[in-house]
């Protein structure tokens, strides 16, 4: 019996200027089935995705749809053959209404030019019903949360009745209740024939959702596999191409004296009253949901806002600190959870980005010391294993692991002791994530102090000698590593107990 | 008990209304400005709120407002243009050339305008949609050009003597108005008919809005864009034969820096220089604005040289407003 592809990818290259992406990879999607695409960052998925969305075109190779050779040029190609993707990066256009943008370039017009409003949003208000999805049609963008604005991009996904739809990271944003109900939209898509490209960091749901895997390594083609012949370890094998021993290599470390101690912080609206203290050599891990107002204490503590109570001491001196240079100038850091928006300056080379926190340190009246500068980027470059072709590549071309390690270096440049690490393994592959988890530890041991938000449970215990949890504003529990487990800290960040 | 209810249902009801005043306030900011100006220079200027002064000034904001209407769409898709002054020189010339009594009937010197303002955004649309230069720089270049050009054309002379006709079209009343304000609200009507019922209209936005969405939704962005250059090509074409009749001579000086001023009553109506936001009420209110502050002022003998420094200062001024109520 033959079998029936609804997409055949065979043999596709795509280089970029210093990056050979993919090299021959081939992918086949069976009819009626959800295919998980795995692979570290940078192994080459959101390229693949991105040829079969019409967004880039291979250097070589083939693709066929039902058997058919097609060629992708631009984006309304794909969706014309019927192939529609959840992006990555939200694409919603936040000054139109929910419904102009599941419409958009195809909305419904009365003799031939005039937009019919009142279809447009009757027919997104049956396709959200469908969809058991509870916002209204004529809301602007910009008034949804970040969850919201995802379930408006799978329901326009799937408005387009295509027969291959392609998932990259639909659950990034949204809730274990709102994954239930894609979960059931993506079953229900499967008996009607459609395919589901899948792709996701978060194992449980890879394995819950899938027919098949395919795992990408550096740009290459490892496997394809049914999901219940593989085991999360044998998928794991094969993305890292190496047995992964300890994830967390947490060091035991002396912890010294306290460097950073905040009493009574509030900020009308965001949060209140938080007091913690932080030690020499220790890691400080913050749990909580999103919203809980974890990332508006540290944005308060290094100058970005100003605080409306509370005092900060630092090395047990009061400090007031008023912007981000005061911060700086008293050896914080902060490595923000955002890092395309807030961390990096994406067209700049990995040199100037990595110098752009220390410029005073690195330049002498009004000149740069270039040599200087190149020493010690490289020597950055070589601590933290930084995959780039040589300093001067822009940031933009570099993986996310990369990236989240440029900026890294960027704050080791200040010779900051304090670091606020904002989710500082977000959007990165495991092999970077275990050697960021490595050099954390490394900094702790080195004497420097560090608090680490972070959303990924394993993360906060795996690397933690201390655990704050805040829900909706307050700090509701502390936990020392030992007494920490999954239930204590959910029961605290749902607002349980505490 | 029930007076307490009583009391603080009346003081949701107050802060409800206070609410939506506020509301309402902060949407229409602009026209209560506009409003305001209105008041004031009604009462301590007995002359201005005659409708002989009033007609005056929406025909002598016609030209602007109408240039303003394709720079309203081409600044939504986070685009500029600076050549719309240099187009209708080049349309006045070549306008005036073909309006001549006794020539041609009045269709020839009209098309032969428009024709040559959608000529001149038609390159600039083809030049920015396609190979990728700065709006800023093509139309910059397309300035410089475009006056150049009408300069050659005309000799560096003015061109005069035209039909009976074609004075009508920018001297001439109907029922008592001018007729150029028909032909304004013409345009204005058909701007906010493309820019809010049709799709190019929604294909525009989201380019300003979010190019990256707009793509990979379909939408084709380079024949949006060379859409919009278009338009304000036109635009400038129908402003430069208006112009061409209103001065009874085709000048390859005409229309020296209203690109400026069209693109203040733009931005002062609302629309935002980096795209996706704006609309064709609020750049009519925009021009009359300024209209009526170089009414108001010549009213009040202000002299020419501070009415230029109170213009750029509401122009800056309103935008300062905006931002903060944004904020």
């Amino acid at each position: 019996m033959k079998v029936h592809y609804a997409l055949e990818m065979e043999n596709i290259s795509k280089s970029f200027p210093g990056v050979q992406a993919l090299k021959g990879v081939t992918l086949k999607v069976r009819k009626g089935s959800v295919h998980a695409l795995m692979g570290e960052n940078g192994a080459g998925k959101s390229t693949l995705m991105k040829i079969l969305g019409g967004l880039y075109q291979p250097d070589a190779g083939v693709i066929r749809i039902n058997g058919r050779e097609v060629s992708f040029m631009k984006p309304a190609d794909s969706l014309k053959h019927g192939v529609s993707m959840i992006h990555q990066e939200l694409s919603s256009v936040l000054e139109m209404t929910v419904a102009e943008n599941i419409f958009l370039g195809r909305e419904p017009l009365r003799a031939g030019f005039w937009v019919n409003e009142k279809k447009l949003n009757e027919d997104t208000r049956r396709l959200l019903d469908s969809l058991e999805i509870a916002i209204d049609p004529k809301t602007k963008m910009k008034r949804l949360s970040i969850a919201q604005m995802q379930l408006v991009e799978i329901a326009k996904a799937i408005s387009y009745n295509s027969e291959i739809l392609i998932m990259d990271e639909p659950t990034s944003a949204i809730t274990d209740r709102e994954v239930e109900q894609l979960f059931r939209m993506i079953r229900s898509l499967k008996e009607k024939g459609v395919s589901i490209i899948y792709i996701s960091h978060k194992m449980d749901e890879i394995f819950e959702i899938s027919d098949d895997i395919t795992v990408l390594r550096d740009g290459q083609w490892i496997g394809t596999r049914p999901a219940s012949e593989l085991t999360k370890h044998d998928l794991i094998t094969m993305m890292v191409g190496r047995e992964l021993q300890d994830m967390f290599p947490k060091k035991a470390v002396e912890i010294g004296e306290t460097v950073l101690d905040v009493r009574n912080l509030s900020r009308r609206g965001r949060f209140s009253n938080v007091s913690f203290t932080l030690r020499r050599g220790e890691i400080l891990g913050i749990a909580g949901l999103m919203g809980a107002g974890r990332s508006e204490v540290m944005e308060t503590i290094f100058g970005l806002a100003r605080p409306d109570e509370g005092e900060i001491r630092i090395r047990g001196k009061k400090v007031d600190i008023r912007s981000p240079r005061d911060a700086k100038r008293l050896g914080l850091a902060f490595i923000t959870e955002d890092r395309k928006l807030t961390g990096l300056f994406l067209p700049h080379s990995v040199k100037d980005n990595m110098v752009a926190a220390s410029l005073h340190r690195f330049s002498r009246n009004l000149f740069m010391k270039e040599r200087e500068i190149r020493e010690a980027c490289q020597q950055q470059r070589e601590r933290l294993l930084i995959k780039t072709p040589n300093l001067n590549q822009a940031v933009k071309n570099l993986s996310g692991g990369n990236q989240q390690k440029v900026l890294f270096a960027k704050w080791l440049l200040t010779d900051a002791d304090i670091l606020i690490l904002d989710e500082p393994t977000r959007g990165v592959d495991v092999g970077a994530k275990s050697e960021i988890y490595g050099l954390m530890s490394e900094l702790a041991a080195s004497g420097k102090a560090i608090i680490m938000i972070s959303s990924e449970l394993p993360e906060i215990l795996g690397m933690s000698d201390r655990i704050l949890v805040m829900h909706e504003g307050k700090l509701t529990g502390e936990l020392t590593r030992e007494e920490a487990d999954q239930v204590k800290i959910m029961r605290y960040a749902t607002g349980m107990v505490g | 008990m029930q007076a307490a209810n009583a009391e603080a249902g009346a003081e949701k009801k107050s802060r409800f209304g206070m609410r939506m005043f506020l509301d309402i306030l902060n949407r229409y900011t602009i026209f209560f400005i506009l409003l305001a100006m209105v008041i004031i220079l009604s009462i301590i200027e007995p002359n201005f709120l005659t409708s002989t002064n009033l007609l005056n000034i929406v025909r002598q904001i016609t030209l602007i407002a109408i240039l303003g209407f394709g720079l309203t769409m081409i600044i939504i898709t986070a685009g500029i243009d600076l050549s719309p002054g240099s187009a209708v020189a080049l349309v006045s010339v070549a306008t005036a050339m073909f309006a001549h009594p006794g020539d041609y009937p009045l269709f020839v010197p009209i098309l032969v305008g428009l024709a040559v303002g959608a000529a001149v955004g038609l390159v600039n649309g083809a030049i920015i949609s396609n190979i990728k230069i700065p709006a800023f720089i093509v139309t910059l270049g397309m300035m410089i050009t475009a006056r150049g050009l009408a300069y050659i054309v005309s000799n560096g002379r003015p061109i005069s003597n035209f039909s009976q006709e074609f004075y009508f079209l920018g001297r001439g009343y109907l029922f008592g108005i001018p007729f150029m304000i028909f032909v304004l609200i013409f345009f204005a009507i058909l701007s906010h008919i493309i820019l809010r019922h049709t799709r190019i209209g929604k294909n525009i936005y989201a380019i300003g809005g979010n190019e990256q969405a707009a793509v990979v939704s379909g939408i084709n962005v380079k024949r949006t864009l060379l859409f919009v250059y278009m338009y304000g090509g036109l635009m400038a074409g129908v402003a430069g034969v208006l112009l061409t009749s209103r001065l009874t001579a085709g000048q390859p000086t005409a229309g020296d820096g209203y690109e400026l001023d069209a693109i203040a009553a733009v931005v002062i109506g609302g629309t935002s220089l980096m795209g996706g936001v704006g609309t064709i009420g609020g750049t009519i209110i925009g021009a009359l604005i300024i209209g009526v502050l170089n009414n108001g002022m010549d009213l009040l003998h202000v002299s020419g040289y501070w009415q230029q420094v109170f213009k750029g200062i509401i122009i800056v001024g309103a935008i300062v407003l905006d931002k903060i109520k944004n904020k």
